[in-house]
């Protein structure tokens, strides 16, 4: 025990002081905060107001028709031709050319910029002239536009689950879907990931022929499970990394923006128009977070993580080692990674069809096999699944762990000291019964 | 006896790697297990090792039947040996030596002196990548030694060696055996036998075919050949028969038609020349691998 316990140190230390394992405890963090914080970031370097040319030439719009707060529009009669040259040394972003029949042609509307428009600019200006041109149609039509007004509602649901006992709570499934495909795809990734690297390190040591050393001081199980265990803690280990830089960045970002001109902006609507701020926050992706956080019971959902990931990774690595033990570098490993491979790829691509239907058939046996059971039941967990389901699948998972790594001890041990040999899944097969 | 092999039989799939092998290894000796490629060496190594079990009979250390608390007490150093290429020289065989039973303050203090003794001191930090051959050698061999085992299990271990770092293995081994380690000491290398080894075993095809104490082995091995100078003319005689002669030279090389009838021949030579010389051609253990491996075949 105390051996397996100074393999697990040696495994858990160098990777831990590799530069890779530091750089990918960064990257993580910093990617996930900027997937939501650079688009807040752009959005703010946009603040500052667009002018934009309009050369009307139906003669429909008047000056307080043209007024919007992002975007300042000046009328202009000019030919054309030469508004086109000239409007980028005015200083106009974009030049609107209206024609002379935009009522009955509205498809005719002519932007010209000099860059690319950018999409909200585009959707700005043709909403300010649609809202023009509708209400001049409706006029008309004889349709008064306070009417058109008071038809414009907005259907807004909030969804509840009633459990067995009544009790109802608030549920998100946009966000109960979202958390689980989250956590579907990380189960994903570090299940190939950490399986990966424990095969690398069974390769390595058998191809620098250190193995025989170690094993004439320790049980080839031993080792094995050592290395195991080691990378798996290595895996926590950059989990935990992920969570604190994650937070702590995110952090770090939104005191950032506290002190923006949004948030600035943000405080003087709030002063003003209450029920502005309101749809601001309900908008805001932020508020769908709160929402899946508040609905859902988040620490069966870590712990099932945790669980799911350590008996999944338990599992599927001691498969990837029984690969590495039979091969002599990565480039014959690679026929057998797929083997293993194939149930991870397909336990993903089920998920998807779980996340879809979480209460289906293929999701319930998708749950329970062991080999898809990690992603599938991480995925249906955020939906909420029943406690016998869930009990069941997870013992199962257990046993097939077991079972699995019966088998990989068996094959790795004559595996490591198998050299000068293609080794093919037969004769892996027939390793199984070898006696000693 | 340190290591008594009783009868021990190993099947893989295709083939009996060994078949009934017994063998005594005496304590405190210089062992040599010598044998063709693919005789079983290695197998009856790993027995050894308890890498792999025997499928029939037993093999004792020290009086006791093999087990896992024995591994803290031999010493390994394979043929194909290696090391972790991404570590550094002390944290490895830090690592190896605790993996061996010893605690980790006990270990680095015998590897620092092991260090001062093999002149390396400033290797400590270096990446085993950054080493080379010989170093790399030289650090192995204090992998396998720094826990002071009773038996010591080197396999092939001048292979690979210049001169320099194989005298300094070769008076490493004779310093071991002084303090008292019994060295098992498999190779294909005659010489070395004959300069190291007290006692030998040949195994081929699967079965122990000779074995004893080195001087022993080459007496049963003796033909009565003698190597002789002389002036004057030789002739074949009733005790002797002439098998190689140089005239030139006056050099010749005789055998005796009756062992253990050297005064007798001797008493013949001299009627017939004058004796210059008058040598025992000893068998060389390369001619006693080669005549035992062909006769056994």
């Amino acid at each position: 025990m105390n051996k397996i316990l100074l393999v697990i140190q040696r495994e858990y230390l160098t990777r831990i002081q590799k530069k890779s394992f530091w750089i990918a405890s960064l990257l993580g963090p910093i990617l996930i905060t900027a997937i939501y914080a650079v688009p807040i970031w752009l959005a703010m370097q946009d603040k500052e107001v667009k002018r934009v040319e309009i050369l009307d030439e139906s003669g429909l719009f008047q000056v307080e028709d043209l007024k919007d707060k992002e975007v300042e529009f000046t009328l202009v009669k000019k030919p054309a031709e030469e508004l086109k040259k000239s409007f980028t040394k005015e200083g106009y972003t974009a030049f609107v050319h209206l024609p002379k029949d935009i009522l009955t042609q509205s498809k005719e509307l002519k932007i010209y910029s000099e860059k690319n428009l950018s999409l909200p600019l585009k959707s700005t200006i043709e909403r300010v002239i649609e809202k023009k041109v509708r209400a001049t149609l409706m006029k008309e039509a004889g349709i008064a536009s306070d009417i058109y007004d008071k038809t414009q509602v907005d259907v807004g649901s909030e969804t509840i689950t009633v459990s067995d006992s009544g009790n109802e709570t608030s549920s998100s499934s946009g966000g109960a879907m979202i958390l689980a495909g989250v956590m579907g795809m990380l189960l994903y990734i570090t299940l190939l990931l950490y399986g990966s690297q424990v095969m690398a390190g069974v390769i390595e040591e058998k191809s620098s022929r250190i193995i025989e050393v170690i094993i004439s001081s320790i049980k080839p199980y031993q080792l094995m499970l050592g290395k195991i265990l080691g990378v798996g803690m290595v895996g926590l280990t950059q989990f935990l990394l992920w969570i604190v830089l994650t937070i702590g960045l995110s952090q770090a970002a939104s005191t950032f923006y506290s002190v923006s001109p949004v948030k600035q902006k943000m405080e003087q609507m709030k002063k003003g128009d209450p029920d502005a701020v309101k749809q601001v926050e309900n908008a805001s992706p932020m508020s769908e977070v709160t929402k899946v956080i508040e609905s859902t019971n988040i620490p069966l959902v870590v712990g099932g993580f945790l669980f799911y990931f350590l008996f999944g990774y338990l599992l599927y690595s001691s498969l990837f080692a029984a690969i590495g033990s039979a091969v002599e570098n990565t480039a014959e490993a690679q026929q057998f990674t797929f083997i293993v491979m194939l149930p991870i790829i397909l336990a993903f691509v089920m998920a998807q069809f779980t996340m879809q239907d979480p209460d289906s058939t293929m999701a319930f046996w998708a749950s329970m096999i062991p080999f898809t059971s990690p992603i599938n039941m991480m995925v249906r967990l955020p939906y909420g699944v029943p406690m016998w389901e869930l009990a069941t699948s997870m013992v199962l998972l257990v046993i097939g762990f077991l079972g699995c790594s019966w088998i990989s001890a068996r094959i790795y041990r004559v595996g490591i000291l198998m050299y000068g040999k293609k080794v093919t899944v037969k004769e892996m097969a027939k390793w199984l019964f070898y006696k000693g | 006896m340190i290591l008594s092999i009783q009868n021990v039989v190993k099947r893989y799939a295709d083939h009996t790697a060994l078949a009934g092998v017994s063998l005594e290894i005496p304590k405190g000796q210089i062992f040599g297990l010598l044998g063709p490629n693919g005789a079983g060496k290695t197998s009856l190594i790993r027995i050894i090792n308890q890498i792999t079990a025997p499928d029939e009979g037993r093999v004792l250390f020290d009086g006791e039947l093999l087990q896992q608390k024995h591994v803290e007490q031999i010493g390994y150093l394979p043929e194909e040996r290696g090391l972790y290429k991404k570590m550094k020289v002390g944290e490895q065989l830090l690592y190896l030596a605790q993996l061996k039973g010893l605690s980790k303050a006990e270990a680095q203090n015998r590897l620092k002196d092991w260090f001062i003794r093999l002149d390396i001191k400033d290797w400590w930090n270096k990446q085993v990548d950054d080493l080379s051959k010989g170093m790399q050698q030289k650090t192995q061999f204090i992998a396998t030694v720094v826990h002071e085992p009773k038996l010591l299990i080197l396999d092939e271990p001048f292979s690979g060696f210049d001169p320099i770092n194989a005298n300094m293995l070769k008076d490493e081994i004779l310093g071991l055996k002084e303090r008292g380690t019994t060295i098992l000491f498999s190779t294909h290398r005659m010489e070395s036998v004959e300069e190291l080894c007290d006692s030998i075993a040949l195994i081929n095809r699967s079965q122990v075919v000779l074995t004893g104490e080195k001087d022993e082995v080459r007496n049963r091995f003796k033909k009565f050949e003698y190597e002789i100078s002389y002036s004057g003319q030789l002739a074949d005689s009733k005790t002797f028969e002439i098998i190689d002669i140089d005239p030139e030279k006056n050099k010749a090389t005789i055998k005796l038609t009756q062992p253990d009838q050297t005064n007798q021949a001797i008493a013949a030579l001299l009627k017939q020349v004058d004796l210059f010389e008058f040598k025992e051609v000893i068998p060389s253990f390369n001619d006693i691998f080669i005549q035992v491996v062909e006769e056994t075949k």
